[in-house]
Order: C-alpha cells, then sequence, then structure tokens
C-alpha cells in the first residue's frame, strides 16, 4: 500500500480570478470542513506538495510561476484545477492577456468546475486525485523495475480520467 | 551495565515510536482545541514514510549530509543521556547536532532558509543558557553530572529545583517549535517564511529532520523526568506523568499564543534564565 494517499500535502496558487475560488479553497481548512481529516496539510512549500490546486486562470504574466511551482513540486504529484476560470478560462477566457485553462501550461489531472467551486467539490476533487497519486507512484515503482516502460502514455490517461460533467 | 544496553536500546527502537505517536496525539488535541476532527493519531507516521516514497530531489548531496549527520548526532545525544553519561557532554552534542542543521539550511543558498537558519540560531542563543543552568542545577544539587548519579539521588530534585524547572519547561516551547517561538522552520501553518529553515529539504532529507525531532522531543523529555527521579517506583511514575502533562501543556501553549518576535524570544528567555535560574542557583549554593 503506498501512504502517498494518506498524507496528502497541499500547495495552492491562485491565477488571474476573482478570488472566489481562492477562498472556497481557503475554506476546505476551516474546522466547518477540516480537510486534515485526511491528512491533508496547506504548505506553502512546492517541495513539500504533493497536491497543486490551482484556482484562475493563467495569463502570460503567472504562466512561469505556475510552470515553476509545478517543476519544483517532487514526483507523484497531482494537478487539480479548481472553478472554471482554472478549467477553460471561465469569464476572462477572452481577454486579451489569457491564455486559457491551467491544462495550457502544466498537464492538469483533476477538473473541478463550478463558479465558485464548492468546498465540498473541492474535497471531492482532491480524494479523486488522490486515486491518481496512487496510480502515479505505482507507475514510478514500474519505471524503476523496467526502465523500457510505456510511461507517457499512462500520464496521457490519467489527464483526462478524473474530469468530471460541469 | 545490562540496565544501561537495555536503556540505550529501548531508547533507540522505542523513542521514533514514541515521539511520533506524541506529535500525533499533539495534532489531534490541537484539532479538538480549534474545534475540528482533526487526523489520525497515526498521521505522523504516515506523513513520515510518504516522505520516504517521494522523489529525491536536493539542491547540493552536502546538504543531505549534513542532515543526516543531524539526525546522527540529535541520536547520540539521546544516546549518552539515556545511558546516565555526563550531562555537559549530553548538551555539547546537542547543540554539535543543531549546528549541523543550521549548516544544511545555510548549505542550500536559497533565502528562505537562510533566514529561518539565522532565527534559528537566534533561538540557540535563547536556550542555551537555561540548558547550561540546568545542568549546574543538578550538579549543585546531586553532586554529579552524571545521569545515572542524578536518577539514583534518593531525594527527588523538583522542590528543590522549582525556579529552574519552570526556566527550562519556558525553553521547553522553543525547543519543541511551539508556537510564541516556533520562528525558524513555521512548523505549523505560519508560512511567512515559506517552511524556514526546511523550505529546501524534501522526500527523504525531510523524513530525516522529522525522525530527529521526534527523538530530540523524548530526550527532552527525559531532561524533564530527571526532575523527578529519585530511584524509586513512585519518582518514575510521577516522572512519567508529568512528562505527559508538559507535552500537554506546550500543546495548549502553541495552540493560544501567536508567534512572536525573535527579540521577544531572546529577551525573555534570557530574563527567566537570570531570574528564575540564577537566583535557584544561588539558593541551592548556599543550602
Amino acid at each position: 500500500m503506498s501512504y502517498v494517499t494518506k498524507s496528502p500535502w497541499v500547495i495552492h496558487y491562485d491565477g488571474s480570478s476573482c478570488n472566489g475560488c481562492d477562498i472556497e479553497v481557503l475554506a476546505c481548512l476551516t474546522p466547518m470542513y477540516d480537510v486534515e481529516r485526511f491528512g491533508i496539510i496547506n504548505t506553502g512549500n512546492p517541495k513539500h506538495a504533493d497536491i497543486f490546486l490551482v484556482t484562475g486562470s493563467v495569463n502570460e504574466q503567472n504562466k512561469a510561476v505556475v510552470k515553476q511551482i509545478y517543476d519544483q513540486m517532487p514526483e507523484p504529484k497531482v494537478v487539480v484545477a479548481i472553478g472554471i476560470c482554472a478549467n477553460n478560462g471561465g469569464i476572462f477566457r477572452e481577454c486579451y492577456n489569457i491564455m486559457g485553462g491551467v491544462d495550457t501550461v502544466i498537464p492538469v489531472d483533476v477538473y473541478v468546475p463550478g463558479c465558485a467551486a464548492r468546498p465540498e467539490a473541492i474535497i471531492d476533487g482532491v480524494v479523486k486525485g488522490l486515486g491518481v497519486l496512487a496510480e502515479k507512484r505505482a507507475a514510478m515503482d514500474n519505471k524503476s523495475a523496467a526502465p523500457a516502460a510505456a510511461e507517457p502514455k499512462a500520464e496521457e490517461n490519467t489527464e483526462t480520467e478524473g474530469k468530471e460533467e460541469a | 551495565m545490562v540496565k544501561i544496553i537495555i536503556c540505550v536500546i529501548a531508547y533507540l527502537i522505542l523513542a521514533p515510536v514514541i515521539g511520533g505517536l506524541l506529535a500525533g496525539i499533539d495534532r489531534v488535541i490541537s484539532a479538538r482545541m480549534q474545534g475540528r476532527h482533526g487526523p489520525s493519531v497515526f498521521q505522523p507516521f504516515y506523513d513520515f514514510f510518504k516522505l520516504l516514497e517521494k522523489e529525491p530531489i536536493t539542491v547540493n548531496n552536502v546538504q543531505d549530509f549534513y542532515i543526516a549527520c543531524f539526525l546522527l548526532f540529535i541520536v547520540v545525544t539521546g544516546f549518552f543521556f539515556f545511558a546516565g553519561m555526563d550531562l555537559l557532554l549530553v548538551i555539547f552534542t546537542l547543540s554539535l547536532a543543531s549546528t549541523f542543521l543550521i549548516i544544511a539550511a545555510f548549505s542550500s543558498n536559497s533565502a528562505y532558509p537562510q533566514m529561518g537558519a539565522e532565527r534559528e540560531l537566534l533561538q540557540m542563543m535563547a536556550y542555551e543558557p537555561m540548558v547550561l543552568i540546568t545542568a549546574i542545577g543538578f550538579y549543585l544539587y546531586s553532586g554529579s553530572f552524571n545521569v545515572a548519579d542524578i536518577i539514583h539521588n534518593s531525594k527527588m530534585s523538583f522542590p528543590y529545583m522549582i525556579g529552574i524547572f519552570a526556566g527550562f519547561l519556558f525553553i521547553l516551547t522553543i525547543k519543541m517549535r511551539k508556537s510564541p517561538f516556533d520562528l525558524s522552520m513555521s512548523h505549523h501553518a505560519h508560512q511567512e517564511l515559506v517552511a524556514g529553515l526546511k523550505t529546501e529539504f524534501s522526500g527523504k532529507t525531510l523524513a530525516m529532520v522529522e525522525i530527529a525531532h521526534w527523538y530530540e522531543n523524548i530526550f527532552l523529555l527525559g531532561f524533564v523526568f530527571l526532575f523527578f527521579a529519585n530511584g524509586t517506583i513512585a519518582g518514575t511514575v510521577i516522572g512519567i506523568v508529568v512528562c505527559l502533562v508538559t507535552y500537554f501543556f506546550e500543546t495548549f501553549i502553541d495552540n493560544n499564543f501567536a508567534r512572536m518576535k525573535w527579540n521577544v524570544a531572546l529577551n525573555s528567555s534570557w530574563l527567566v534564565a537570570i531570574t528564575l535560574g540564577m537566583i535557584n542557583i544561588v539558593v541551592l549554593y548556599f543550602m
């Protein structure tokens, strides 16, 4: 059994958004929803994080930031795009500086729709992300056992798998 | 001799187990104090094993070496202590271990660990005098720096060393990285320093820091135990109960105080050391 699903530490980044989803993510940490029940800790440090929660869309200025946070996280890692802006740009989609959803910059594993996404939906998305996290962990083991394994394909699968219906 | 070997082996094996459990209980109690349900008691172990499973990324290899030395010397500190050896040797080994942690943080050349390391140095400055005064107090009271002699002293030292005990409790908050003084590591949800000292540590390296913290906590509670040990079973029971109460007290403090600035930490701990500690030393000297 992998311990990675029992202690998912999250890092949270808010891109171009109205901060609604941002506040809902923080609401998950309050006594009302208390995600620490699942061992979830909100770290401020990408090097300690397992799950990357992104709210808001990506623009030309924060593109590099999102990429850097993603690159600094050690494997296995999962990206959860929260709210419609993070999914596909949402209301900002047609702005001149917006690139679109988070998946235009980094691979996204789970999409949580909503405007703003409710804390229940966010927790649901993170729990769904745990499944992907366990798969990625298993893939790491297989990769070290058989270096020639077809690893990029597995990654593609997980990308679309978590997609929920809006 | 056999007793010493049993003590040391029990420490090496049980300290991480009990330390981790205490950390878990700490998290549950903290959650309940905040009106939350909180994680499982075994959460620190889940965290630990998860960290071992993560991809190793490190800024430079020397950093991992320093952290390994930090863990090693923390274990050695407890080894000396539970083997009943010289209290001064124990304290100096502890300082050496802390120094390795600070060097590890400095070696990454990254801004946040450097600030964390500087704060850790200030914390060391803050707690070292009181730790030394504690050792001197034990020497004045029992006539020996040896932990074995202090434990087998038939009179409990606590009634004569209340001031030193209070001072030691004060710096225990710094050593256990609890809230008014958790300046260097941002142990809980405070994040203005990202993760302070341990920002650049991840995966196995961070796991080593965690387990060293558990070893250190058990060793510090051993210090608390020393105040109550008088070689009898009653003294041992009282000592263990007080250790647990102390741990609960630290959790309570942690949840009821905002973090303070480094000058408050330094000034207040020196003030406590000079008043409570020194007055107690003078009393012991003329007794």
